[in-house]
Order: C-alpha cells, then sequence, then structure tokens
C-alpha cells in the first residue's frame, strides 16, 4: 500500500535498530537499569504487539504500555449505565465495535445485546445520526467513547442534531482527555518512567504545547509519535537522544500529521460543546479531576445522562486486579497474579485485558516474544 | 452414478405466487409445489426425482471412489444472502464440498435442507436453488435429498441452509492436523482473506466500495492435484471462519508442534490491506471460502507448489512458513518489518478497534 508501506521498511528498521544499540550502548543510565519508555496511546500499543518492535529494541529499553485506550478505563459502572440506556425498549444503542465487549458488573454490551437489547455498531457517530433520521420513533443513543481524537467528531454530529432539529438523538458521553491523565501518572508516588511517545491522533487534534509541562516541570522527554513500526521506531530513537543528552523536550516525529498548534476547527467544537466534568472515574486509575467532558448546558438535551435516569453507580474495580499498577509500569502485566488465569480476554475482569489495545490483552495475545521469555 | 431408478416420470407442481408464505411450509400441497418448483427443478437428478424420505444409492456407487466414508455438515446463515463472488447457494455446496475434499475425499451426494422465513421471494428462492444447482454440477456432487421448513417472520433471517455431505477416501489417503511434523512446510493456494472482506463490504454498513469477490470455490480439484505432486501430504484444512490463524493454531495445537509463517510471503490483496488498515481488522483473521492451510513435508514442498500453481485455483499459491519443534500450540509471524509476533487464536468476533 502506497504511503503505508513506506513505513514498514526492514531494511530501515534495521538501521534504525542499529542506531538505537549504539545510543544504548553510550548512555550511563542504561548501565544501571533498563530505561522505561511509556507510549501513552493504545494504537501505538496495537502497532508495537502488531509489528513485534518489542523484540527489536535491546533488553535496556523497556516499552510501557500506557493509560491511551479509551475502552480500557472504562470503569464497571459506565458500562452498567450503558446496558441501562440500551436495555430500554424504547432505544436503539450505537457504539464502537470494540466497546461491546467490556464487562461491567452484570454484563458486557455483547451479552445485552444477545438479551436483545438493539445494540447497534457503528463506524462513526455520524452513522448513528443516520440510524435516528431512520427511526425517529425511536430513541438513538451514541456511546461517546475515547481522548481528543474522538471527541471531535462526536460534536460535529450534536452540533449536525442541532441544526437539522433531531430531537430522538442523544450521546452518552464518556470522553476523556489526556492532559490530566499524564499529570495524574507523573504525580503517582510509585513512578517508574523516564520518558513518553506521545500520542498522534489526539495531538492532531490538540497540538504539541499542551505537554510542555511534561518537559518544563516534570523534566520528562516527549516525543510525539505516528503509528506506523518505522514511527514508532524512530521515536524511541529520538527519545533516548534526548536521554542520552539529558535534555527534556517536546518533539514532534509526527509532523506530517500533527501540526504543533492542532486542529482549530476541531478544537472550536469541543470547545462549543462540551465542558470540563469535575472528576471522572478511570478504571484502574480511580478517579482524576477535570479528566472527562460533559455537554455544555446548551446541548443538554443531546445529553443521555440527562434524557434518560442512569443507575449511575460505582462499581469498584475487582480487588485483586493490578490495572493501576500496569497502567502506570510499576508492574508488568504478567506480575499480576490474575494475568492468563482468572483475567483472560474471554472472561476480562480488569480493564486492560478487554480491547486488542489493552496492554495485558496485547501480551496475552500478540505475546512479548522478549518479555514473557524473561518472565519465567 | 449408479442411482436407483425412478419408476415413471411425474409433473411438477409450480408456485403462482410472488412470495413464500406459512401455507408453504405446512406439509400439503403448497408445499410439495414449492419443493418441486424451486429444489427438483434446480437439482434434476433420479436420486431426489421420488421424493423419498430417503435418498438411496448402491454402496458400490461410493466404493468404487475409495475405502472409507467421510461425512460432514455444515450450515450458512450468511448476510447478504447474494454477495460480490458468490451466494449463500453457492457458499452452501462449497462449503461441504470443501470439508469432504480436505479429509481426502472425493465428494458424491450432499444433502439441502432449508429454514425460509416468510415472505421472502420466489424468484429469490429460485435463483439460490439455481446457483446450488451449478455449483454443485461444477463440484461434479449431487444433492439428493432435502428438507423444507418455512417459519415465522423474524425467527430466521431470510433464509438458512444447512447441507450435508458424503464423500469416498482415496485408498492411502490419511490426512490430519495431528500429523504435521517439525520440518514441515506450510503453504496457501492465494490471497486470503477475500471472503470476509467481501461480506463485510457488501453489508453496506461501513461505506466503503471495494473490488472485493468473495472466494468461494470447490476445492477438491486443486486438492487432488497437489495430494498427487504430494502425496505424503500431511494436514489440509480449509481456512473459513477465523482464517488462516485459526486454522494453523488448530493444526499446531493438534500436532504438538509451533508454526512460524513469515509475512512477507504470506499473499493478501492489497484492495483487503487497505480494508483492514481502514477497519483496525487482521486480514489472518477474516474467513476465506476457497483457501486451504496445506502442510507437506519439505521434500515434497516444491512439488506441491507447483501442483497448486498449476491449477485455476491455486495460481497465487505460496508457501509461508514451516513447521518447527518449539512451544506445542504456538504460531508465530515474522513481521513485515523484521519482528516476530504471536499469532494467536481469535478470542471471540473480530471488533473493529476505535482509533
Amino acid at each position: 500500500m502506497k504511503y503505508i508501506d513506506e513505513y514498514r521498511d526492514r531494511d530501515k528498521a534495521a538501521v534504525l535498530v542499529k542506531e538505537i544499540e549504539a545510543l544504548v550502548a553510550d548512555t550511563p543510565l542504561a548501565k544501571e537499569r533498563p530505561i522505561n519508555i511509556m507510549e501513552v496511546c493504545g494504537g501505538h500499543t496495537h502497532s508495537i504487539f502488531r509489528y513485534g518492535i518489542e523484540g527489536m529494541l535491546p533488553k535496556e529499553v523497556e516499552l510501557v504500555h500506557g493509560p491511551g485506550c479509551p475502552v480500557c478505563v472504562l470503569p464497571m459502572g459506565r458500562v452498567d449505565d450503558c446496558v441501562a440506556i440500551a436495555e430500554r425498549p424504547d432505544v436503539i444503542f450505537t457504539t464502537f465495535g470494540d466497546a461491546m465487549r467490556v464487562p461491567g458488573s452484570k454484563k458486557s454490551l455483547m451479552q445485552a445485546k444477545a438479551d436483545g437489547a438493539d445494540i447497534r455498531m457503528v463506524y462513526s457517530p455520524m452513522d448513528a445520526l443516520e440510524i435516528a433520521r431512520k427511526n425517529p420513533d425511536r430513541e438513538v443513543v451514541f456511546f461517546g467513547l475515547g481522548f481528543e481524537t474522538t471527541m471531535p467528531s462526536t460534536a460535529l454530529t450534536v452540533l449536525q442534531a442541532e441544526r437539522e432539529g433531531i430531537t430522538n438523538f442523544s450521546v452518552f458521553c464518556n470522553h476523556i482527555t489526556i492532559v490530566p491523565t499524564l499529570k495524574a501518572i507523573l504525580e503517582s508516588p510509585d513512578l517508574n518512567l523516564d520518558a513518553f511517545i506521545g500520542p498522534g491522533h489526539v495531538s492532531m487534534v490538540i497540538g504539541t504545547a499542551p505537554y510542555e509541562f511534561i518537559a518544563n516541570f516534570y523534566k520528562k522527554p516527549m516525543v510525539v509519535s505516528g503509528f506506523e513500526p518505522l514511527d514508532v521506531l524512530q521515536s524511541v530513537w529520538m527519545v533516548l537522544k534526548q536521554i542520552k543528552e539529558g535534555r527534556a523536550d517536546i518533539e514532534n516525529q509526527y509532523a506530517r500529521v500533527v501540526p504543533d498548534e492542532g486542529n482549530k476547527a476541531a478544537l472550536e467544537a469541543v470547545e462549543k460543546v462540551y465542558e470540563l466534568r469535575d472528576f471522572f472515574e478511570w478504571r484502574g486509575l480511580g478517579s482524576i479531576d477535570h479528566s472527562g467532558v460533559k455537554l455544555r448546558e446548551a446541548y443538554a438535551h443531546f445529553d443521555a445522562e440527562r434524557k434518560f435516569a442512569l443507575p449511575n453507580l460505582q462499581v469498584a474495580d475487582p480487588a485483586a486486579c493490578q490495572c493501576g499498577a500496569v497502567l502506570k509500569g510499576v508492574i508488568k502485566p504478567w506480575r499480576c497474579p490474575l494475568f492468563g488465569t482468572a483475567c483472560t480476554p474471554e472472561t476480562p475482569l480488569g480493564a486492560l485485558m478487554v480491547s486488542s489495545e489493552g496492554s495485558c490483552s496485547a501480551y496475552y495475545q500478540y505475546g512479548g516474544v522478549k518479555a514473557q521469555a524473561g518472565a519465567a | 452414478m449408479n442411482v436407483m431408478p425412478f419408476p415413471r416420470p411425474r409433473r411438477l407442481g409450480k408456485v403462482n405466487v410472488p412470495i413464500v408464505t406459512l401455507a408453504h411450509g405446512g406439509g400439503g400441497k403448497a408445499m410439495k409445489d414449492l419443493i418441486d418448483d424451486v429444489f427438483v427443478e434446480a437439482f434434476d437428478n433420479a436420486a431426489l426425482a421420488p421424493l423419498e424420505d430417503q435418498a438411496r444409492f448402491d454402496l458400490a456407487s461410493i466404493a468404487e471412489f475409495g475405502d472409507r466414508l467421510a461425512f460432514t455438515t455444515d450450515s450458512f446463515v450468511v448476510d447478504p444472502l447474494i454477495f460480490p463472488g458468490g451466494d449463500i447457494g453457492k457458499l452452501a455446496v462449497c462449503g461441504t464440498v470443501n470439508d469432504l475434499a480436505v479429509g481426502g475425499a472425493r465428494p458424491l451426494y450432499l444433502s439441502c435442507a432449508v429454514i425460509i422465513e416468510e415472505g421472502v421471494t420466489l424468484d429469490l428462492l429460485r435463483q439460490i436453488a439455481r446457483s446450488m444447482a451449478e455449483a454443485a454440477k461444477d463440484a461434479g456432487v449431487q444433492i439428493v435429498t432435502g428438507d423444507t421448513k418455512v417459519v415465522h417472520k423474524g425467527a430466521c433471517d431470510k433464509l438458512f441452509i444447512t447441507t450435508t455431505g458424503i464423500g469416498a477416501i482415496r485408498e492411502g489417503v490419511t490426512l490430519g492436523a495431528h500429523l504435521a511434523r517439525p520440518g514441515d512446510t506450510v503453504l496457501v493456494n492465494g490471497l486470503l482473506g477475500d471472503h470476509g472482506a467481501a461480506i463485510l463490504c457488501a453489508r453496506g454498513d461501513m461505506a466503503l466500495e471495494t473490488p472485493i469477490e468473495s472466494d468461494c470455490a470447490a476445492l477438491h480439484g486443486l486438492i487432488d492435484a497437489l495430494l498427487a505432486a504430494a502425496p505424503n501430504t500431511r494436514a489440509l484444512r480449509d481456512a473459513t471462519r477465523g482464517g488462516l490463524a485459526t486454522v494453523l493454531n488448530e493444526i499446531a495445537a493438534a500436532s504438538e508442534t509451533a508454526i512460524e509463517i513469515d509475512e512477507t510471503r504470506t499473499p493478501i490483496r492489497e484492495e483487503v490491506k487497505g480494508f483492514c488498515e481502514i477497519l483496525g481488522l487482521d486480514p489472518l483473521y477474516l474467513a476465506n471460502e476457497g483457501k486451504i492451510a496445506a502442510v507437506v513435508p519439505a521434500e515434497e514442498a516444491e512439488s506441491a507448489l507447483a501442483a497448486m500453481q498449476a491449477h485455476p485455483l491455486g495460481v497465487g499459491s505460496s508457501i509461508i512458513g514451516t513447521v518447527n519443534e518449539g512451544e506445542a500450540g504456538r504460531v508465530t509471524m515474522k513481521t513485515v518489518f523484521g519482528g516476530r509476533r504471536i499469532v494467536d487464536m481469535l478470542v471471540g468476533e473480530q471488533l473493529p478497534r476505535i482509533c
């Protein structure tokens, strides 16, 4: 495929790996302990496993798979709310595919569908709006999910519904925002990270400026990266170069897509439609201040949370789950006592086993060949 | 074929209404007319024509093709019923023919049981039945018995078909997933994932238009050629639901071996790759309806490849990997990027990723 295969070239990869090895050999820190680099975004986690990137890196470099899989960090209580909405006979509930399997305290959307709820997979919120147009006698609810990547498309759909005067459409808003989350990770007392690979799609919307505090205040390097394997490998190289040179900067490897100032039109739509919540609950990480958004008062009539009475209960994560420690890079997935025993992709207990982007699921499915060999 | 003769010709019934109603499932004249009009008319063979409760044939008519019986069944519920490259009827014939053929059997007779949702048009039913008849003719099998049920609206999705097949396994041929040995070579007969991608596109809910067609085809001819060229072939599997990844995992698990494939040698059409990129799917798990994975001893690999490539349904054949010692049941892939990943069984359905 043109414009894709170029970023999957194994000869270029081999050259980069050599350069990374040379950098590591020249970095004193690498002789004391492994260098821990967190890729924030689930898309990167997927690429890393899909192309076997971990196994190509020297053992002194460890990749920590961060919280950037929006499906994984969805708390059980919110899934219960989804099921409650979806099981109303007047509702058509629409969702992205990979949210179907996330376990609630009683059931997932997949199970609710099997029990008779009208739940439909869509690829865009605009598809959900189209279903609303075609079913004026039903209430169509879109499960708004994701970071700043998907936030604008939900916002634009709400604005479109407003323009058309559609009244049977609403959004169950679970959009979350990346910066407070990174802050929460950086503030955690057991932090064990040296640098970040920054999210490409989120940054395409918000730009690179919002990350400056990571370099300025926390003195950690970050490289905003694309999703092809050469992108990720080059970003690892750029991060290591900063560490070797003792710098902490926000660099942009993905300049072909990410403008430093972000996408103005998308940001305007986001600003117009949403406001920050005081706090939002994350699976594995607990409550994080200002980490979620909800629809503004002016769009309350599109807000499923206000339209329907919801159970809105907090459900504690299973006690033995170590998702939080995995998310923060404190432990590797297979160190969790539930990994691969009580918690598997068939019966996920913890959030990270749910989506193929979740780090536990990714380890389980694609296997950290190097990691598991060293884990025994 | 040596089938017991039907005593005297009979005039076939005719349906004169445009859609199927519950009356056509009632067991009376309407049902007989439906069966005659749609199925007997299309399938047209001596074993079916008397419409006894069973088809009858001489054991000798089977035994001339082999020394063991192969017997299989499969249900088809594909949506949409008609898709680029085929329809549910062709699929129902080819699917069961292939399930027989990968056991080394010569496919001979099929049954056809249909469950019809009331309201389906006769035209559609006739079209599907003709398609089955054509596929059966191409594959050299006869549809010799069947069953028809009509159910209430909503009790099934338009049309479900179950076919059961009987074949004879050639003397001396023993194939089995458990027979793969370290050192063996793994081949496929062409581009992977076409059927799965074609069906997903044909459903129309992703607003993607692609020229991808289902690869739906009966593979026993190709398998004949392969077995002639590589008589010690260990295992064949048709890579239907769950795709190549799933059948390789089944072979690795049954034979307690490890299988490694090479991404650069695994043939996937550019359009299918692009389709998967957009939707966040993995083509290794997409269904095929005309592709097999073959495990052959290394010394027969080249002749197997040449024989497969010489067959019209194997032009794109490729050696994609090897069977190795190592962690039993483990399937890995050398990625195009130079890394290595595990190719596991799919847990449930493949779900598109959010970002």
